[in-house]
């Protein structure tokens, strides 16, 4: 079953159209939303959890449609949002425990699991200070620990990385992973860093002025893109570009780097062939991957 | 599991039904209401009243002692203007204790932002109203019509059945009259508190509505030359409808039946402007 299905989906607030007949089938394990600002990534993902409702068309999560099935949608999702979102005078272990119960757990299995969700994002120590008291970091992985407290499905993080220093930036990123390749919980990531993205997610959506620019498996997408080839050598003179301009494939010197856009059916191992041949030492070799920075830009331009 | 493994796994046992979840909130935010010292105090002074009215119930039919200590037993009767009194007076504290903890309830989480967490589980907008004045229906209850309808049936068993039979009708205006009010009080706190999102602010509101409104009420009244100002005074439509409903005369500018649309009209603005604030996010146009 598709994680996500979009059919002609359209918000509009007042005059503006913020999403604009959407269609898409979203099948990843972890799902990348991905846009400049304004492009309608939070407004998806809140018309997803029925916060907005669609002048036109329909979203099914999970085979639930959000018109009809909200409810249950709600049930199987947990999402953290991308504003402070916290109940003051509340510790984190209340707080979360009281997130658990309003999800359907009965009191007691919310206390525990809300101790399990704390340790799991690694504010055991802190978990029985009031929430106003945290760091931003620390409201961010409390924002997560609500989310998945009551074993949700899917997961939707909206900019769980905003305004996080670079250590705790890792520590989330490596939390997200950790989720991801647990394999209970389906993820959508929503963010505008594309390194995040990149980090954590196996698909991308890219969205533009409310509509898809590009969805895309970013691991097929990175396979089919594998032309670029940087060389560092030693001992190269002309005859060694000539052989490798032979093989088709373009290439530009300069000093003794090389640089390289293979051919069709070319590979690495003919490289190293030449150079055995002609007994040029290779000192590097560097793929130079398609990033999802190009692919995003790639997108923006079409 | 034990809590110490850092690990996660998803919950796979029974969930608590759909209905009760509003309940959730009526729990949490009731242990808020009580880690206050001087709420607790003063949900505790609003039971003197009571008492004192527990006392005469006993003395008026205390006929041996009232002689002994030279009160006249006229003076004490137990009837439905005793019952308005009583009614009275817990009303002025209802309101100064909605002053307390309504704002309390509903600005703390729209300050917060934390709307969208309640939201985005299987939990409505009007479930989250439902379970956040139920604190304050509740609370407010325990300190209306509950010990009145005790100091009701207490004085129903000094009285005996025939008084009963013949006054049940209190009962019934006791327990009409505070759940009016508790509406009245509870969707205009509430309202006022998702409005302004600031606790102090939406407590000082709800106190210059009730005043100012009387005094905004008498100056439309002398500027206007007409009674139709008394719309603006909530507490003077309650105080309409109370005395209809505890058959008492008193000189009424407005119809009983005016003031009951009037407060009917109210709570209907309230629940609009409540509804209207308590969204996940706010849609900016």
């Amino acid at each position: 079953m598709p994680l996500i299905e979009l059919q002609g989906l359209t918000v509009r607030f007042g005059d503006r159209d913020i999403l604009r007949g959407l269609n898409a089938t979203l099948r990843g394990r972890a799902i990348g939303l991905l846009g400049p600002n304004g492009a309608g990534k939070s407004t998806l993902i809140n018309t997803l959890l029925g916060f907005y409702k669609p002048i036109a068309g329909s979203a099914r999560v999970f085979g639930g449609d959000i018109h009809t099935d909200l409810r249950r949608i709600r049930s199987l999702v947990g999402y953290m949002p991308e504003n402070d979102a916290f109940i003051s005078k509340m510790n984190a272990v209340t707080f979360v425990q009281m997130m658990g119960e309003l999800s359907g757990l009965p009191s007691g299995v919310a206390l525990e699991r809300a101790h399990e969700a704390l340790f799991y994002v690694g504010l055991a120590e802190a978990r029985y200070r009031q929430l106003g008291t945290y760091s931003l970091g620390m409201k961010q992985l409390a924002k997560l620990a609500q989310a998945i407290v009551h074993g949700p499905k899917l997961l939707i993080l909206d900019e769980p990385t905003n305004g996080l220093d670079p250590s705790a930036r890792q520590r989330m990123i490596r939390m997200i992973r950790e989720i991801r390749d647990g394999e209970e919980m389906r993820i959508v990531l929503c963010s505008h860093l594309l390194r995040d993205v990149e980090d954590t997610c196996d698909e991308v959506l890219i969205l533009k002025q409310g509509q898809i620019a590009h969805y895309s498996n970013l691991n097929e997408e990175r396979r089919a893109n594998k032309r670029f080839l940087e060389l560092e050598t030693y001992g190269a003179n002309g005859d060694f570009t000539k052989a490798i301009e032979q093989l088709g494939c373009e290439c530009a010197v300069t000093a003794n780097r090389m640089k390289m856009v293979l051919a069709d059916g070319i590979e690495t191992r003919d490289i190293f062939r030449l150079a055995a041949e002609q007994q040029v030492r290779i000192r590097r070799m560097n793929f130079r991957r398609d990033t999802l920075e190009d692919i995003f830009l790639k997108a923006m331009e079409s | 599991m034990a809590v110490y493994r850092r690990n996660y796994k998803p919950y796979a046992g029974t969930l608590t039904p759909a209905w009760s979840r509003f309940l959730v909130l009526f729990r949490y935010a009731r242990r808020n209401l009580f880690r206050s010292k001087l709420q607790t105090g003063f949900f505790v002074a609003c039971f003197f009243w009571p008492v004192i009215c527990l006392v005469m119930i006993y003395l008026a039919h205390s006929a041996g002692f009232l002689a002994k200590i030279g009160i006249p037993s006229e003076l004490i009767t137990i009837d439905n203007q005793f019952f308005f009194r009583y009614i009275s007076v817990q009303g002025v504290l209802a309101f100064l204790l909605t002053a307390f903890v309504g704002p309390g309830l509903i600005s703390p989480d729209l300050a917060n932002g934390a709307l969208p967490l309640y939201f985005c589980r299987p939990f409505s907008r009007a479930e989250y109203v439902l379970g956040k004045s139920s604190v304050l229906a509740i609370t407010l209850s325990q300190i209306t019509w509950i010990p009145g309808i005790v100091l009701f049936i207490i004085q129903a068993s000094f009285a005996g059945a025939s008084w009963t039979w013949s006054n049940l009708w209190i009962a019934g205006s006791l327990v009409l009259s505070s759940l009016i009010w508790i509406a009245v009080l509870s969707l205009l706190s509430m309202a006022l508190s998702a409005w302004v999102k600031w606790r102090i602010v939406a407590g000082a509101l709800l106190l210059a509505v009730m005043f100012f409104g009387a005094g905004f009420a008498q100056a439309v009244n002398a500027v206007l030359r007409t009674e139709n100002g008394h719309f603006f005074n909530v507490a003077y439509l309650m105080s309409i409808v109370w005395n209809s409903l505890f058959l008492l005369d008193s000189d009424q500018a407005i119809p009983v039946l005016q003031a009951w649309i009037a407060l009917l009209v109210y709570c209907g603005i309230c629940l609009a402007l409540l509804m209207k604030k308590v969204r996940a996010y706010e849609v900016v146009r």
